[in-house]
């Protein structure tokens, strides 16, 4: 079998793309693309919905349906979408200030209702657009350009709050595993209910000029040395885990997704009057 | 066969207008005074094969609403100030994007959480003005039952042939109050579908406009691929930065609406041919001016009411008409600063007598206050 390449999804003449060199949004869209590819996923059926940020500009690129909404609010018009037209592939890309900082309450009621989109947050510790300032998902300490002596807040953890809040399949990956991160993307389209697939990135323009991780290959080495296959890292003590994160799948469940428990109920509205 | 009439609220009636009008998504977050909309959605919905969602907030629910409504769905949402506001932002993607949609706001006595319970017509400016960027929205505001039902159809017409969101701008009075009322029959009012493409699906551009203005909107699952966005787009729907795009699609935005003008601004008239005492009124503060007009004229005053049934485009040409032939121009509404009066102002210029009658208290204005003002 040839390699999907996911060209056919690509619109002619827009490259070069926009992101910086070294960035891994470019490479999370790739595999993405590589995904659907592998899926047969057809333009007609499938609605690529961005938020706002370097992530939400991957669209532009894109000759499937397409919605560019507002910064925070993609996974709600992807509600929309998906909650009328069921039988749609319907994706949402977003930043981490998109899907947790701005749009967390969206975030939380996608993945409590289970419904069934596949939502890929590149989480690159801060605001890549607009110039590299803090997010709710830069850690501790970190500088960024609106936390010049370190940031005094905490960090979200994206995967847990999508567990706890109850999305079907969690996974994470880094673009130093593109292979994996197709694969998990793909198990991500796959799974009925609401999926999430983070994506460790490097800005090497902004987060990773500012903390001492200029080149890219450093922010991929911190990626390598800190990321560990989820069966290691669960068999690490809690002190050795604070060094480390999980990738790979994380969650995989099979919860009835929203529009399945929508129609058990439509069943009861309609039921003959007994 | 005599048609069964009910009594019935107005919110009650304007959701089934949009069930009328084939409304088949509704996304919310309930608001006094504007949840008996939401309640009776979340059950009919289900019966007639659409789609009832109670999102998390106001800013989800309109989002939810574009979604659908790109998906192919007649799409609406009902709420009153606060989650009108939290609206704001998404409602410029469906201008920008020409997501025909419908906004029911229950206008309730402001500023902030103010009088949850209470009347007021004082959003009138945030209707129009609510949005960031240079923009254009139809807005009606109907005054009875019949209103609330018929215009919510209409609301669902100009949305599905402009491409645009409509708001429907009940104040709390109208929304709760009950009249005899029935349904009209299936056919009895007209109901407009949104034009589809008819050209092959490689030549589908969802930003082209035909000569009436509007270009064409597929859904999302039909056989036309297609791009909405937030961000400056040109005819193809992707981003294009060109000045000379931004130019013609803002015009654009607005010439639409524009060239439609006569059809939109919808006005009535009650005994004004003769009239020295031109009351201009909309909404409840309507069925007081009539009070008041008809008290006026049994004291020998010639007085009769202009009601604008469409607040936005605002109705010049009408406006000005009808004043050329009064001495005196009265403007009944309940807010304090005159946003309607300003506006006919406007129109008539500074010499004009404009009086004004306002209340902000979150009570009624009574036909008596309008007759201190005329006699
Ligand atoms: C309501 C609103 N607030 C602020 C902005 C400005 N803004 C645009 S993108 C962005 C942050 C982007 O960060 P993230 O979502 O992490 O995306 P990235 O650029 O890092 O991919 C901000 C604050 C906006 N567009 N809209
Ligand atoms: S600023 Fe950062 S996130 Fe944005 S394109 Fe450049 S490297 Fe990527
Ligand atoms: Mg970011």
């Amino acid at each position: 079998m040839s390699h999907a390449t996911g060209i056919r999804y690509l619109k002619d003449g827009v490259l070069p793309h926009m992101w910086c060199s070294g960035c891994g949004i470019g490479v999370m869209l790739g595999a993405m693309l590589r995904a659907f590819e592998e899926l047969d996923y057809k333009n007609t059926d499938t609605v690529v919905v961005t938020g706002i940020g370097c992530t939400g500009k991957a669209d532009d690129y894109l000759v499937t349906n397409a919605l560019h909404t507002t910064h925070g609010r993609a996974l709600a018009y992807a509600t929309g979408i998906k909650a009328f037209n069921p039988s749609l592939h319907v994706v949402v890309l977003m930043g981490d200030g998109d899907s947790v900082t701005i749009g967390g309450n969206h975030f939380i009621h996608a993945a409590r209702r289970n419904i069934d989109l596949t939502a890929i947050v590149i989480h690159n510790f801060n605001f890549g657009m607009t110039g590299g300032q803090v997010a709710g998902t830069t850690p501790g300490g970190r500088f960024t350009s609106t936390t010049a002596w370190g940031n005094p807040e905490r960090d979200f953890d994206i995967c847990a709050l999508a567990e706890v809040a109850g999305a079907n399949y969690v996974a994470r990956e880094t673009p130093y595993h593109g292979w994996e991160l197709k694969e998990r993307i793909k198990e991500a389209l796959d799974k009925k209910g609401f999926s999430l697939v983070e994506v460790f990135s490097p800005c090497p323009t902004h987060f990773g000029k500012n903390n001492e991780m200029k080149q890219t290959r450093e922010m991929l080495d911190w990626f390598r040395e800190r990321g560990l296959p989820v069966e290691r890292y669960r068999k690490l003590s809690a002190g050795e885990k604070k060094n480390h994160f999980p990738v790979g799948k994380l969650v995989d469940r099979d919860e009835p997704d929203f529009n399945a428990r929508y129609e058990e109920i439509r069943a009861r509205a309609t039921a003959p009057e007994g | 066969m005599a048609k069964e009439a009910r009594l019935v609220q107005g919110n009650q009636a304007m959701a089934e207008g949009a069930i009328y009008a084939g409304a088949r998504f509704y996304a919310g977050y309930p608001i006094t005074p504007s949840s008996e909309i939401a309640e009776e959605c979340s059950k009919v919905m289900l019966k007639v094969g659409g789609v009832y969602m109670q999102m998390e907030d106001e800013i989800a629910s309109i989002a939810a609403v574009i979604g659908a409504s790109l998906t192919g769905a007649k799409a609406f949402t009902a709420t009153s100030g606060p989650g009108f506001s939290l609206m704001q932002e998404n409602l410029g993607l469906a201008v920008m994007g020409e997501v025909p949609c419908v906004v029911i706001d229950v206008q309730r006595c402001g500023p902030s959480t103010g009088l949850a319970t209470k009347p007021a017509q004082s959003d009138i400016m945030q209707l129009r003005w609510g949005r960031h960027g240079d923009q254009i929205v139809i807005a009606l505001c109907p005054a009875t039952v019949n209103e609330c039902f018929a215009l919510t159809v209409t609301a669902f017409n100009f949305a599905e042939k402009f491409r645009v969101p409509v708001i429907l701008a009940p104040d709390e009075i109208v929304g709760h109050m009950r009249e005899n009322f029935s349904v009209p029959e299936p056919g009895e009012i007209a109901v407009i579908d949104r034009k589809k493409p008819s050209v092959s699906a490689d030549r589908y551009l969802p930003f082209a406009a035909d000569a009436d203005g509007v270009a064409p909107l597929a859904a999302y699952g039909s056989d036309y691929v297609f791009h909405v966005s937030s961000s400056m787009h040109g005819r193809d729907g992707y981003s294009n930065n060109d000045p000379a795009n931004a130019a013609w699609r803002v015009a654009q935005l607005h010439r639409k609406i524009e060239m439609h003008q006569d059809e939109i601004v919808l006005t009535k008239s009650f005994a004004v041919e003769d009239a020295d005492v031109l009351l201009i009124a909309y909404g409840a503060t309507t069925r007081a001016g009539r009070a008041a007009a008809m008290e006026a004229r049994k004291q020998g005053i010639k007085a009769g009411v202009l009601q604008l049934v469409t607040l936005w485009p605002f109705a010049d040409k009408e406006v000005a008409a009808l004043a050329k032939k009064a001495k005196t121009v009265v403007v009944p509404e309940m807010n304090y600063s005159g946003q309607v009066a300003g506006e006919v102002r406007r129109v008539l210029g500074s010499g004009a007598e404009i009086r004004r009658v306002n209340s902000y208290n979150g009570e009624i204005i009574s036909p008596q206050d309008i007759l201190k003002a005329i006699v």
